[in-house]
């Protein structure tokens, strides 16, 4: 259907988890919302995530703020009836192993700097980790427990958010194609959108786009990096539960950080409400390359059974892959543009999307609503590879 | 002469060979998959799904669906459609998952 004139406050660009989470805490709080996105809601990124609500894998800093935040609204969202058992929310807990001793020594070190920025985290001894995963390798030296770790399926969860933004009065266009901005009279105002099923003017536009945000921003004439981050998955046959919590390697949290295009991977390992054993994550900066790699594949079957020695006997169905949002400082952008009053971001998440979504919601429904945000966004601000420092 | 695929076609198979399917024998024929051989001895369910367990034979055979699961010499998770039977296999009815001794 061909856009209609509406009263608009907020026009979304993108109706993946960030879009429908912005939408649905902006609809919350009053403001006539729609969201527009060129495919499906949940088509680009999050549809090609596991779903991770993680806080174990960052360090202290804006991120872990952000993500101890969104731990709580995911908690929130959960209880609501519409939500929690629907979009697979569980609360489930992550283990961090380590194989070596100075391996374990380096993950301890690392969780201490946590547990001073408020992460939940518990040690966990070789034994007590048979206690907690049956299945693991015997022959890990220990690991740390982190029970603040959940998981969600993202295409759900983005879903249902929407349909519940829909309800409080919010509008979906899907297949819709942002091709331009309305700009103001002084040339860099962002006024609306102009799509290819038509206009829609509206004072504050949200750019949404996720690893496509940059193409959004360059419609604004301005300059945002998000570069595409290659992410592998392989999925197993169902199985009997056999992995309880969401365990990865203490490597995990050093690839997450590093910025080197060349190929890092290491297990994280989950099984999933339906059965089969998500395998991830192998991070690779290819450009939109959605060619299968065998060597990923081969590479996240063998660290995983390097955890889980059970799965040598298991099949793998199928594979699939995704590109993160990947910024320079691996900070997401959000807020609003001052190159570009009326435009704001929120994109650029990296592989912690899905986790950071209900926050970056909700703190942008304050900035909408002149509230002062829970979180200091100085951090996020769009504009801060302008200078260069940051690049 | 009755019509079935090897009338139609003018079919002359190399002699058939045995298979077990929960231990009772089966013949089939050279070349036939696993679904054609349980077909053609009029087995249409060979797996019961892993939450009600209700039964599951062939529902797309051509190896997209997934439904087809079966064990065949241990083995589970095999699509039945796609899966060339071998002399001696011993096919068996898939409960659930089919890793019940994990």
């Amino acid at each position: 259907m061909d856009l209609q004139p509406e009263a608009c406050d907020l026009a979304i660009i993108g109706a993946g988890i960030t879009g429908a989470a912005c939408a649905w805490y902006a609809a919350r709080a009053g403001a006539r919302v729609v969201v527009l996105d060129r495919g499906a809601v949940a088509g680009g990124t999050t549809g090609a995530g596991e779903g991770n609500l993680l806080v174990s894998d960052k360090e202290p800093g804006p991120e872990l703020d952000l993500a101890l935040l969104s731990t709580r609204l995911w908690r929130e969202l959960a209880e609501e009836s519409w939500f929690g058992a629907s979009a697979e929310y569980e609360a489930k807990g992550g283990l961090v192993v380590a194989s070596q001793p100075d391996g374990l020594a380096a993950l301890e070190a690392f969780t201490e700097t946590q547990r001073r920025a408020g992460v939940e985290a518990e040690s966990v001894s070789a034994s007590g980790l048979a206690e907690l995963e049956p299945h693991l390798s015997p022959e890990l030296a220990g690991g740390v427990y982190y029970p603040q770790d959940a998981q969600v399926q993202p295409a759900r969860a983005a879903a249902l958010l929407l349909r519940d933004a829909q309800r409080q009065g919010a509008t979906l266009h899907t297949k819709t194609t942002v091709t331009a901005l309305i700009r103001g009279s002084d040339g860099r105002r962002v006024e609306g959108v102009v799509t290819d099923r038509g206009t829609l003017r509206a004072p504050w536009v949200l750019n949404a786009a996720g690893t496509w945000g940059g193409e959004i921003a360059r419609l604004a004439d301005v300059h945002l990096p998000v570069l595409p981050r290659r992410g592998f998955v392989l999925v197993t046959e169902p199985l009997p539960r056999l992995i309880r919590h969401k365990v990865y390697a203490g490597e995990y949290v050093a690839d997450v950080a590093s910025s080197s295009a060349a190929l890092q991977s290491s297990a994280v390992v989950e099984g999933t409400a339906a059965g089969p054993v998500l395998i991830g994550a192998s991070r690779e900066r290819v450009g939109f390359d959605r060619t299968f790699s065998l060597e990923v594949a081969r590479l996240l079957a063998k660290q995983a059974i390097e955890l889980f020695p059970a799965l040598s006997q298991v099949k793998v169905m199928r594979s699939y892959l995704g590109f993160r949002p990947y910024m320079p400082d691996h900070l997401p952008a959000i807020g609003p543009d001052p190159r570009a009053p009326g435009l704001l971001h929120a994109c650029g998440h990296e592989g912690a999307g899905i986790g950071l979504a209900p926050a970056t919601g909700h703190l942008l429904a304050q900035v909408l609503t002149g509230k002062t945000p829970d979180l200091d966004l100085s951090p996020f601000r769009p504009e801060r590879f302008e200078d260069g420092a940051n690049a | 002469m009755k019509r079935n695929p090897l009338s139609l076609v003018k079919a002359r198979p190399e002699p058939s060979f045995q298979v077990t399917f929960d231990g009772a024998p089966l013949d089939v024929l050279p070349g036939q998959t696993v679904a054609a051989a349980l077909w053609s001895a009029g087995v249409t369910s060979w797996r019961t799904t892993r939450v009600e367990g209700r039964p599951r034979g062939v529902f797309c055979g051509i190896g997209v669906c997934f439904d087809c699961l079966v064990t065949v010499n241990g083995v589970p998770n095999q699509r039945a459609c796609l899966l060339p039977a071998n002399p001696g296999d011993e096919i068996t009815t898939q409960r659930g998952d089919g890793h019940g001794a994990l």
